[in-house]
């Protein structure tokens, strides 16, 4: 297949929705089956995000999508355990959950003796099972930030996950969500779709990590969605050293519904083109948001990571920092929105984004945008770009430590702001090791 | 020990050192003085191998080895330490995990084990007596929101850390005031052994009242124009630099 126009690739979509929906059989009577179609009557408006898009500008999509992604199959490989444990983060002790191609695979995951107050089901069965979960929790589409990507993936919602913590509940052990794509024998498409409901005074963590296997390109345009009730504590981790054939759109829909705190952080090492949206809405005074989130590239790695925070409530906190360290031909995106609405007095909002080149070829675009409506707000932007500094390495040079040592202390003491900020060890000492091995 | 013959060196093509002749033998005490602007601090990061100044002509020789086709890391690791004039902040990076990282890449290369944690704390605390340096300064980031002083007082204890052969300190006296001067003179004293010499280059004779040179050279314009003894410097506190430049003036 040659390089495609956007009319080609909406038109490809569409198709692709219509062969979805025959192998549907008796769930098209279900309600999610009537949410799916209006998501895809709104995508259809106006089709594939392009460049021309706004949001779009830097990390063009659709032309990745067009220049890489051509003999689409479904797939009829088979993952063993072994295939998928040898990509598991070492050391982790996790309830891992493993997707292939955007599904639950329930053979591959750890469903079997959950620690109580966790739920897990195949999104599919929740919309019966847990109707009303599923009525009041599923599909933020009129969240700030939800675009046509986000209408995609829930036109084509199929065998994700369905997460509940339960109130009160406490799961000590981080779930660990392995998002493989069979890239081995063809291109791959896959749209996974999760939501989670952190019940009332719950606490949990999840990480998710993104696994394209074999030589062939992958397209994955992911959502997880996300609420917080009253008290409720969640961290979020999204870790990505995908394949250089990898195309990712990923958006993170989180509702702060109760007073409650939100941590995420968000690491990104490789990819074609990785592109992250974190979008968050505070609905209840004195609640706590933070984002954090590094971007270690090379090679033609491209990373992209949008943000929107949307202070609705009055007295709340959020903290952004992103730090990049980018060489070779590499690009990094950052834009980051800040909304204040009128009602939200006493925001704390703080945002922060901080670049290091370690060659002349790579690129940084970044861009922070605030919109305060409310009057009596406190909120703060910057961003830096810059290089390693000689002084700094001239001197612990002189001190007898070798260019490399000294390279990797300084870029591990830019990122440690945002590296401590990992409370599971397996995983920050996962990325450590990263920093050190890419010097 | 140190042998410096011809020595020119330049920085962004314009040349800074033209022709250093300076023989450091062990055990000695070496003071470079002269007027701002003559060439002195370049002379110290030539050195400790700043990669920013060209070389140009002249060799340098350090225990018989040539020192201008090391790194500055591999000179440190030689025993070469140059004590900075503007020490560097490093945010993020602890005094304390710097000096380890330094002390054990140094010991690698004269072949000893690594420090373990308790024999490293050890050292460390025995040797920030020497210049009074509190240990919560050392928990904190290098340099970051030290005063002047402090800094100064880092960079001894850092040479104290490494038991260097040839200690190249770099106006260290500037910005000292004359307690904190004592505490950093006394701090190099200590540290002076039959086996290891020192480079003193500063502007006032006021540090060489306190670490005594065996001999002071005189740098203007790029050369050494003058060596003396210490009374060399005293002269220099009470009549200025102006003879100087006049006698080299007559001299070329």
């Amino acid at each position: 297949m040659s390089k495609l126009t956007k009319e080609q690739i909406d038109q490809f979509f569409i198709e692709q929705f219509e062969s979805f929906e025959q192998q549907l059989n008796g769930e098209k009577s279900l309600p999610l089956h009537k949410t799916r179609k209006e998501a895809f009557d709104t995508y259809k408006q106006s089709g594939f995000p392009a460049p021309k898009d706004e949001e779009y500008k830097y990390t063009n999509i659709a032309k990745a999508f067009a220049s890489h992604i051509s003999s689409v199959e479904t797939s009829d490989i088979e993952l063993t355990k072994e295939d998928v444990q040898k990509h598991f983060i070492s050391k982790l002790k996790a309830i891992n959950l493993v997707f292939v191609n955007g599904e639950l695979n329930t053979s591959l995951s750890d469903l079997k003796d959950l620690p109580g107050g966790l739920i897990i089901e195949n999104i599919n069965d929740a919309q019966t099972k847990y109707e009303s979960d599923f009525a009041s929790y599923f599909n933020k589409a009129d969240m700030a930030g939800a675009d046509n990507f986000f209408s995609l993936n829930t036109a084509f919602t199929n065998g994700g996950a369905f997460i509940k913590v339960e109130k009160s509940a406490i799961i000590e052990q981080p779930l660990a969500c392995y998002f493989f794509s069979t890239s081995q024998k063809n291109d791959m498409i896959s749209q996974p779709r999760n939501m989670i409901i952190a019940g009332e005074n719950s606490q949990a963590t999840v990480i998710e990590n993104f696994i394209t296997l074999g030589e062939h390109a992958s397209f994955t345009n992911a959502v997880t969605e996300i609420t917080l009730e009253q008290d409720a504590i969640f961290n979020y981790y999204k870790y990505q050293n995908e394949s250089d054939k990898a195309i990712h759109v990923g958006a993170t829909m989180v509702e702060q519904r109760g007073k409650s705190v939100f941590n995420a952080g968000s690491f990104s090492l490789r990819g074609m083109m990785l592109r992250n949206n974190l979008n968050i809405a505070i609905h209840k005074p004195h609640s706590e948001t933070n984002m954090y989130g590094m971007y270690l590239l090379d090679g033609k790695s491209h990373v992209d990571n949008h943000s929107v925070v949307d202070h609705i409530a009055p007295d709340c906190e959020s903290n952004e920092l992103y730090k990049g360290v980018l060489d070779g031909k590499s690009k990094g995106v950052f834009n980051g929105k800040i909304f204040v609405r009128q009602a939200a007095q006493k925001t704390n909002a703080f945002q922060s984004n901080g670049n290091i080149l370690l060659a002349d070829t790579a690129e940084v675009d970044t861009k922070p945008q605030l919109e305060i409506w409310a009057d009596d707000v406190k909120c703060s932007h910057g961003c830096t770009v810059g290089q390693l500094d000689a002084d700094q390495l001239f001197y612990l040079k002189a001190r007898g430590i070798d260019e490399k040592t000294a390279k990797s202390m300084l870029l591990k003491a830019f990122a440690a702001d945002v590296i401590t900020t990992v409370k599971v060890d397996a995983l920050r000492e996962l990325i450590e090791k990263n920093i050190e091995e890419r010097i | 020990m140190l042998s410096i013959k011809n020595l020119h060196a330049s920085i962004e093509g314009k040349e800074i050192l033209k022709g250093i002749n300076l023989e450091v033998k062990p055990g000695e005490v070496h003071a470079i003085m002269g007027p701002n602007g003559s060439g002195k601090s370049t002379l110290a990061s030539v050195l400790a191998g700043r990669e920013d100044y060209e070389v140009d002509k002249g060799e340098i020789t350090f225990k018989g080895k040539d020192l201008l086709d090391l790194g500055a890391d591999e000179r440190a690791k030689e025993g070469v330490f140059l004590a900075f004039q503007y020490p560097i902040e490093i945010p993020g990076v602890t005094t304390t995990n710097f000096m380890k990282t330094a002390l054990n890449k140094i010991r690698e290369h004269r072949g000893l084990e690594p420090l373990d944690a308790v024999s490293f704390l050890t050292l460390m605390k025995e040797k920030m007596k020497l210049v009074e340096i509190d240990q919560s300064l050392l928990s904190r980031s290098l340099n970051e929101g030290f005063s002047g002083g402090e800094k100064k007082r880092n960079e001894i204890f850092q040479m104290a850390m490494l038991e260097p052969e040839l200690s190249i300190l770099d106006e260290t006296d500037s910005g000292l005031d004359i307690d904190a001067l004592r505490i950093v003179s006394n701090g190099v004293n200590k540290l002076k052994t039959p086996d290891n010499a020192t480079i003193v280059v500063t502007h006032y004779q006021r540090l060489l009242d306190y670490i005594v040179p065996d001999y002071v050279h005189v740098l203007f314009e790029g050369k050494i124009v003058k060596t003396g003894g210490k009374e060399l410097a005293k002269e220099l506190e009470a009549k200025g630099y102006d003879w100087i430049k006049e006698e080299a003036g007559v001299a070329s």
